[in-house]
């Protein structure tokens, strides 16, 4: 073949249809055309429907008055004067306080059991291990009904109530423990517990910086715990005891006074934190195990202790693979907190698509916000674990 | 050994022993069962307390669990009458016989008797297919891949649902209940997430803007959301948006809501699989002239597909557990006629809720159980397969 053909060649003439560009434009435009039409039948459809069985759309329901009782309520909501829209937030803060607490709960059982799984004590590790294996092989739905069904619903009922030293009462109506009130003069406790944490923080500065300057170390955790908890004790008794417990009183058809924690609450905190617990312990042993075993000899052969080796060289390191999981997680936690409905803690999902949709009727609107509500959820937990994440994370080169 | 002359009288000092004399055994308190639980059990001081403070907790549970199983547990009778504490006068533990008398309905639901040769037909159908995929020496497992996702599901369908034409009655969804059902979700989440779940994962991938726009919207919606949602999406807005002749039937929505939220889930586990294998087989298999979907089929995915395969499974038994959350918008699996049973008037004692959920409990841990040992069998055999 001689150069002049080759130059003179121009491409070959591919025919339209086999042109990857305009093949790529016209699968799109078909995969957009199909999504267009399914959208637009189902939405023709639903007006459809909704017109048949004359039922509202729209978000108007929004302002009614809800008509119905909720259990349990961190703000004041009444049944007959509350819209739907207070009884959304009440779901919501339900919500959240038993992911929070969850969360709080898990993460600390998780991190004792993963830890206790790699234990050198053969027995820790064996109970760890079937813990482990157990809680994560049975659906945390079945958990949730045993909590709450075997357990706390067969506790003696009100008369035969289990009384534990210092007035707290245990029976299927749920705990019954002594609620703090505050007196007169309760202000100057909350004042030092709020120096206390500022002198903390402002301490565990001072000590790093000069642990830096001149590598002494000091007792931050000893003396933070100093500040924050017996600085507000020492007012609190130098102000003459400005708090009093109101105990919970026994009468012959309720108990009356005190903080009640409901059965259904207690349920699901304990179910949520027992099976993401064992999750989490799966998460931290495999981020421990991810730390090369030269770290461990090193700190070992420079002299410092198993704890001081686990808390300042293994653990700092292995949060780097730990991190992303553990969000996932929490992720997890805050979903599966919608179990709620099963066992009836009026958390958002067991209000919202249940009493609300039942009685509006208006399923689309409902389920809608709902899901948006978990989606922002979602969003803004991985959102802030990615901001600790890329703190942690390896600065490289 | 070269010596001087005259030497002699230090040569006959020296003393060099020629035998060998055989290493003594370690001393007994380091070996043997001692010395495994010195240092196993009580190394430390602290070691010693945590020792004795988790095996009194053990024996707590094993006690208390032996107790209600076992020790404690009534294992005849014909109704509720057995099983209280206040006709016994004794401890009761388990209350078995409920669980004999109810045992075709935990299985069945409320199948008609005379055509419950079909769901056992049915598991037996499904236990060859899954034996057959899961066996790894087994004949032809091409054709059993071919069984499972393509005979199968169509064999399952006419069999379950009935066919008049060949004379099996119609057994209408509404009936079916029990194990049945929880099988039946679970096969079909894992028979469809597959295959949708790939194809998500390479929409994910794709170097076209509007299909990689969609299946990440897809995938990160379902993901984003609780299945519980996603579930009385398809049970309550499914019927709205298509027309009314067409409207599912409740179990059918529930199997798409859970498959939905399934595909999801595995498109990820995928996607993970795809991003794992290096560009250079891309690259090869373009260089040899093939195709986007050759190159896909015959290079990426299988490489990928099976590197992900301990994931996979782990996403199986994740669909598995959550099939019970079909008992909240009405579906009779497991638990829910656990659910049912445990508070017939017949049977209705303090110990009934618990023995029912012992039962469902052990159902799920075998399963799930038997599945994560498959996944770690599965990795160990990978990771034996790249070892050099």
């Amino acid at each position: 073949m001689s150069s002049e053909q080759v130059t003179g060649t121009r491409p070959p003439r591919v025919p339209l249809y086999n042109d990857p560009r305009v093949r790529s434009v016209i699968y799109q435009l078909a995969l957009a055309a199909i999504i267009a039409f399914l959208v637009y039948s189902a939405t023709n459809n639903a007006i459809e429907h909704l017109r048949r069985a004359n039922i509202a759309s729209g978000f108007g329901f929004w302002n009614q008055t809800a008509g119905f009782d909720i259990s349990q309520s961190l703000i004041p909501y009444s049944s007959t004067l509350s819209t739907y829209g207070t009884a959304f937030w009440v779901g919501l803060l339900n919500t959240l306080l038993v992911a929070v607490l969850g969360i709080v709960l898990a993460t600390i059982l998780g991190f004792v059991v993963g830890i206790s799984r790699l234990s050198k004590n053969w027995l820790v590790a064996r109970v760890a291990g079937g813990y482990v294996e157990t809680i994560r092989n049975i659906p945390l739905l079945l958990q949730l009904l045993f909590w709450y069904n075997g357990v706390l619903k067969a506790l003696p009922d009100l008369r035969d109530s289990y009384v534990v030293a210092g007035g707290i009462y245990i029976n299927n109506r749920g705990f019954y423990v002594p609620e703090p009130v505050a007196r007169p003069g309760f202000g100057w406790v909350e004042l030092a517990f709020v120096v206390g944490i500022v002198a903390a923080i402002a301490y565990s500065v001072w000590a790093r910086r000069r642990q830096m300057r001149t590598g002494q170390q000091a007792p931050v955790l000893w003396v933070s715990l100093a500040l924050v908890i017996v600085l507000p004790v020492a007012v609190l008794v130098l102000a003459g005891m400005p708090i009093h417990f109101e105990s919970p009183q026994a009468g012959r058809f309720n108990i009356s006074g005190g903080l009640e924690v409901v059965p259904e609450f207690a349920a699901l905190l304990f179910g949520l934190t027992i099976y993401t617990a064992a999750f989490i312990a799966e998460v931290v042993r495999a981020g421990i195990l991810a730390v090369s075993h030269g770290q461990v000899e090193a700190a070992y052969s420079l002299g410092v202790k198993p704890g001081p080796t686990l808390r300042l060289i293994v653990v700092p390191q292995a949060m780097r693979v730990i991190i992303p999981p553990l969000t996932s997680q929490y992720l997890n936690l805050i979903k599966n907190s919608s179990l709620a409905v099963a066992i009836g803690y009026p958390d958002l999902v067991q209000i919202f698509t249940g009493t609300v949709l039942n009685q509006t009727g208006q399923a689309m609107e409902v389920v809608a916000i709902t899901m948006a509500v978990y989606l922002t959820i979602s969003l803004v937990t991985s959102g802030l674990m990615n901001i600790y994440n890329r703190r942690m994370a390896l600065v490289e080169r | 050994m070269t010596m001087a002359e005259g030497d002699l009288a230090v040569t006959k000092l020296h003393f060099v022993r020629d035998l060998h004399l055989p290493p003594k055994p370690a001393p007994q308190r380091l070996t043997g069962p001692i010395g495994w639980v010195r240092a196993n059990l009580l190394s430390t001081p602290t070691n010693m307390v945590l020792t004795v403070i988790v095996a009194l907790l053990l024996f707590w549970v094993v006690r208390g669990l032996l107790d209600f199983l076992i020790l404690d547990a009534v294992w005849t009778g014909t109704d509720r009458e057995a099983c209280l504490m206040s006709t016994q006068h004794r401890e009761i533990g388990a209350c078995w016989p409920f669980v004999w008398e109810r045992l075709p309905y935990f299985t069945y639901g409320s199948y008609p008797i005379p055509e419950r040769w079909r769901v056992d037909a049915f598991f037996v159908l499904l236990a060859i297919g899954v034996a057959w995929l899961l066996w790894l020496k087994a004949p032809r497992r091409d054709l059993g891949a071919f069984y499972f996702f393509v005979v199968l599901p169509i064999v399952s369908y006419i069999l379950l649902h009935g066919f008049e034409a060949i004379g099996l009655p119609v057994v209408d969804t509404v009936l079916w209940g029990g194990v049945l059902v929880t099988i039946v979700v679970a096969t079909v989440g894992i028979v469809v997430s597959l295959p949708i779940g790939i194809l998500l994962a390479l929409g994910r991938r794709s170097r076209m803007p509007t299909v990689r726009f969609f299946s990440t919207l897809f995938i990160e919606f379902v993901r984003g959301v609780p299945l519980i949602t996603v579930l009385f999406m398809a049970s309550v807005m499914l019927p709205l948006f298509v027309p009314r002749q067409f409207e599912p039937d409740k179990l059918l929505r529930a199997l798409i809501g859970i498959a939905l939220f399934a595909s999801a889930y595995m498109a990820e586990v995928v996607r993970a699989g795809l991003q794992a294998i290096p560009k250079g087989q891309y690259e090869g298999a373009m260089a040899v002239g093939l195709s986007y979907s050759p190159m896909m089929r015959l290079i990426v995915l299988p490489q990928a597909l099976r590197i992900t395969i301990p994931n996979i499974v782990n996403t199986y038994i994740g669909l598995f557990k959550d099939t019970t959350l079909v008992t909240i918008i009405g579906i009779f699996d497991l638990l829910h006629t656990v659910e049912v049973a445990r508070i017939d008037p017949k049977w209705a004692t303090p110990v009934t809720s618990t023995t029912g959920y012992a039962v469902a409990a052990m159902f799920y841990l075998v399963f799930c159980y038997g599945m994560s040992r498959y996944a770690r069998a599965t990795e160990a055999r990978l990771r034996k397969g790249d070892k050099r």
